[in-house]
């Protein structure tokens, strides 16, 4: 296939999987403010904070607001178009992607694409959100299981399944890290409030926000602890939002891209994955605990930053043009008839 | 839902009613079927179509605004129909011109006879601003020049169809006679049972024949691409819609790369080779290299691969001379000088301004007249007299001086009408008709082509770029009644 057609749908895949992950992540906090924090302005002009700050754009919220209280902080992850992983920013890409190979996706995949673009953008959009925002952000959320569904229902599963999947898992990967480190920001009062009730609603947040409660339960059958908790979203092997879930995924996906057998290897990519991947595999959650966690998770990330850079060399890059996009712009209109 | 009641065709010919107010016999099935819905049933369907339109993402770039909006081409419920007879002699007269065309186009690039005979001017062949001279005594491939042709089409008062002009270097707008027939089989399912309809969902795969036989010889499965400008350019939805249609790659020219004069596409397995390109990119912008220096979109090495025949072109190079507007005007003696027949469809009647004769009348009649620029296309460069302020006059009679060569004109022609839904009530508007003609191993036409219509009151521009919109064309089968 052509590389800027693989280039697509992996991005195409990773914004719809952002914009997913968005969705879950403000919706689970804007219905845990309702139960908490009430009366404490101080706190609610900052509940956000830590949550920008593990999407790594605190700084370009700050350089528009002052404080991430929820009306700001929700604007600008949900609508707000300078922020390229809002909400609404991530849709648009997606749709760019998808215009740009639609002709390589089902007419299915396309229109569900389109109808949620059209869904986020139209103006009725922040009139549904302001009436109801969880039942925008399960709009958005649905869209985006239904676009799942049908990318393994209706597309051959060949090469632009295999980059469509890498983009997907990658982006899970990384959002459940970040919405895991959103615990390492939000501090707590008393180092003797570990395990206490607060720390134990905030974990109960990010296993919500994953959609993880449920799974939890039935694999621990207990309350939520700190460290069962992360074990869940870093090393479970069935879960599929969890850390070690995912680069399973992606490494299959690398692997049946090369044709490769076990134990085979042909481009640097495969190594970095399956480093990664036996990493997790044989890792225990006290060895992550001991690093620390949100070191341990800084390092994930950038394992996975690794994975995406080498996957693009291997089979997207090609020299970069140095054009003047105006020019192009242009250049593409006249054309006659 | 009653469409003749209150309707009025002001004099025009109009396709749905004859002189006396009747329905013509090959509309009166669709009446009616038509008359079972009431009229909030129709404006239901209506909505639906809109919204099939918008969902399927079926939409044109209006350009001029900062990112280039896309907008739906608005679409009119009310079908076209041409009877099996009128078609057929409409088919005849298509293929006479593609023909005629062909023939030129391969003499003006070799020994240019028609020119030598006094048929045609030297000068208007040199002149051509896209005779490409550089291509003399080159052979393309299988001698086929223009592969796909969509010629506008227009009806006069009398019904008499006559050729607006030919575009022969990269039509669009067949992929909405495509979508709309689906459009309309989904939203008004009931129309359709007992119409007699001809199908023209042939139409993709009749392209993808068509550029299979004209791949270089000895590539036994060749592989075609689709070259777009990119997702800017106004007909992207379109090229999008064929490679899908076709099951064939689209790409843009930094897709492709020229080595050892063999054309490659870049794939994630490396490069791999490319044998035939249908090409909606303007012949300027296809090689850096060779033609307009600062094209970005095309592939550098592009020609010298084709020159070479390692890759075929659809269309050729250097078809722009036959739909330069002036040439057009000697169509019909193409047909008489290289078939010996009579023009089965007409020209409208035209006016040179570089003929003297010509120059005087027009300069002399510019209020009554139609003007164009020889090269313009989508409605643009053209002045409609009888409409025209005193201002706009006189700009175009300074250009005409400037510039004679550039601009023909033409008798207003008072194009047919067609009921069409307008805010809740049936009004005539002018349409055209635009007919694609595939030209491969033999001539195919599927039976239809794109109906536009102009919307606005009193409009007798079609084109979507000028507030156009468009129909579902219906050819009907030969049993039907005509």
């Amino acid at each position: 296939m052509l590389s800027r057609v693989a280039n697509c749908i992996y991005w195409m895949a990773r914004y719809i999987e952002r914009a997913d992950n968005i969705a879950r992540l403000v919706d689970v906090n804007l219905q845990l403010l309702l139960d908490y924090f009430q009366s404490d302005k101080t706190k609610l002009d900052q509940y956000w904070e830590p949550i920008l700050k593990s999407l790594s754009i605190e700084e370009a919220f700050h350089a528009k607001y002052q404080l991430a209280n929820t009306d700001c902080a929700t604007d600008f992850l949900t609508f707000d178009l300078s922020n390229p992983s809002s909400i609404k920013s991530c849709i648009r890409t997606a749709r760019e992607n998808a215009r740009l190979v639609r002709d390589q996706i089902s007419t299915e995949i396309w229109e569900e694409i389109n109808r949620l673009y059209h869904f986020v953008n139209a103006a009725s959009a922040e009139e549904i959100w302001e009436s109801s925002p969880s039942e925008f952000y399960r709009q958005i959320r649905q869209s985006s299981q239904i676009f799942q569904g049908l990318s393994s229902s209706t597309v051959l599963h060949d090469e632009a399944w295999e980059f469509n999947q890498i983009g997907k898992y990658l982006e899970r990967a990384d959002m459940t890290t970040r919405i895991l480190d959103v615990k390492y920001h939000i501090l707590l009062p008393r180092v003797e409030d570990v395990g206490g009730a607060l720390d134990t609603f905030q974990w109960l947040v990010i296993l919500r926000s994953t959609s993880a409660m449920e799974a939890y339960m039935k694999t621990y059958n207990s309350d939520v602890t700190p460290l069962q908790a992360a074990e869940f979203l870093i090393l479970n092997n069935i879960f599929p939002r969890a850390v070690r879930f995912c680069i399973r995924l992606v490494d299959s996906a690398l692997r049946r891209l090369a044709h490769l057998r076990e134990g085979e290897f042909s481009h640097p990519v495969e190594k970095i994955s399956g480093k990664l991947l036996a990493e997790l595999d044989y890792s225990a959650i006290e060895d992550v605990f001991q690093y620390g966690l949100h070191e341990y998770l800084d390092h994930l990330q950038v394992e996975f930053n690794h994975i995406g850079e080498a996957m693009q060399q291997t089979y997207i890059y090609s020299p970069a043009q140095e054009m003047g996009s105006e020019v192009i712009w242009h250049q593409q209109q006249i054309q006659q008839q | 839902m009653d469409l003749i009641h209150n309707y009025s065709t002001d004099g025009f010919f109009d396709e749905l009613l004859d002189e006396n107010h009747q329905p013509r016999p090959h509309y009166a099935h669709f009446i009616e079927k038509l008359s079972h819905l009431t009229a909030e049933e129709f404006a239901e369907r209506r909505q639906e179509a809109e919204i099939y339109f918008l969902h399927r993402g079926i939409t044109f770039t209006v350009y001029g605004d900062a990112q280039g909006v896309e907008r739906i081409i608005p679409f009119d419920c009310i079908p076209r129909i041409i009877p099996h007879r009128e078609w057929k002699r409409l088919e005849e007269g298509l293929i006479q011109r593609i023909t005629a065309l062909n023939l030129f186009l391969h003499d003006v690039y070799h020994d240019q006879k028609i020119i030598r005979d006094g048929v045609i001017p030297r000068h208007y062949i040199e002149s051509a601003r896209h005779f490409r001279r550089e291509f003399i005594g080159f052979n393309v491939p299988r001698d086929i020049y223009i592969h796909i042709c969509g010629t506008d089409l227009v009806r006069d008062r009398n019904g008499q169809y006559l050729v607006l002009e030919d575009n022969g270097r990269c039509p669009s707008g067949v992929s909405y006679m495509l979508e709309n027939r689906q459009a309309m089989k989904r939203v008004f399912p009931e129309f359709f049972s007992g119409a007699n309809v001809l199908p023209i969902d042939a139409y993709p795969s009749a392209l993808l024949r068509m550029l299979q036989y004209i791949a270089p010889q000895g590539v036994d499965d060749p592989t075609v691409v689709l070259l777009t400008p990119g997702l800017y350019n106004s007909a992207y939805f379109e090229h999008a819609f064929l490679a899908k249609s076709m099951g064939i790659d689209i790409v843009e020219g930094a897709d492709l790369v020229v080595k050892n004069h063999i054309v490659y596409m870049r794939t994630t397995r490396g490069l791999k080779p490319v044998h035939v390109i249908y090409r909606r990119i303007d012949d300027d912008f296809l090689d850096p290299t060779v033609f307009r220096k600062d094209s970005l979109l095309g592939v550098p090495g592009l020609i010298e691969a084709y020159r070479r025949g390692n890759v075929s072109l659809a269309n050729s190079i250097g078809t722009g001379v036959a739909d330069d507007k002036v040439i057009y005007y000697f169509v019909p003696r193409m047909i008489r000088y290289y078939l010996d027949q009579e023009p089965i469809i007409p020209n409208v009647q035209t006016y040179l301004a570089q003929e003297p004769r010509d120059y005087t009348y027009i300069l002399e009649h510019l209020n009554q007249l139609v003007v164009k620029s020889a090269n313009e296309s989508g409605g643009y460069g053209m002045l409609i007299g009888p409409q025209a302020s005193s201002e706009e006059i006189a700009e175009f009679k300074r250009k005409i001086i400037a510039d004679p060569r550039n601009y023909i004109a033409q008798e207003p022609i008072a194009l047919s009408r067609h009921p069409t839904y307008c805010e809740g009530k049936f009004e005539g508007r002018h349409i055209d008709l635009r007919p694609y003609i595939l030209y491969g191993e033999k001539i195919t036409i599927v039976p239809g082509g794109l109906t536009r219509v102009a919307l606005p009151k009193g409009s007798l521009v079609v084109n979507s770029s000028q507030g156009g919109g468009t129909k579902d064309t219906w050819v009907l089968h030969e049993d039907t009644t005509n």
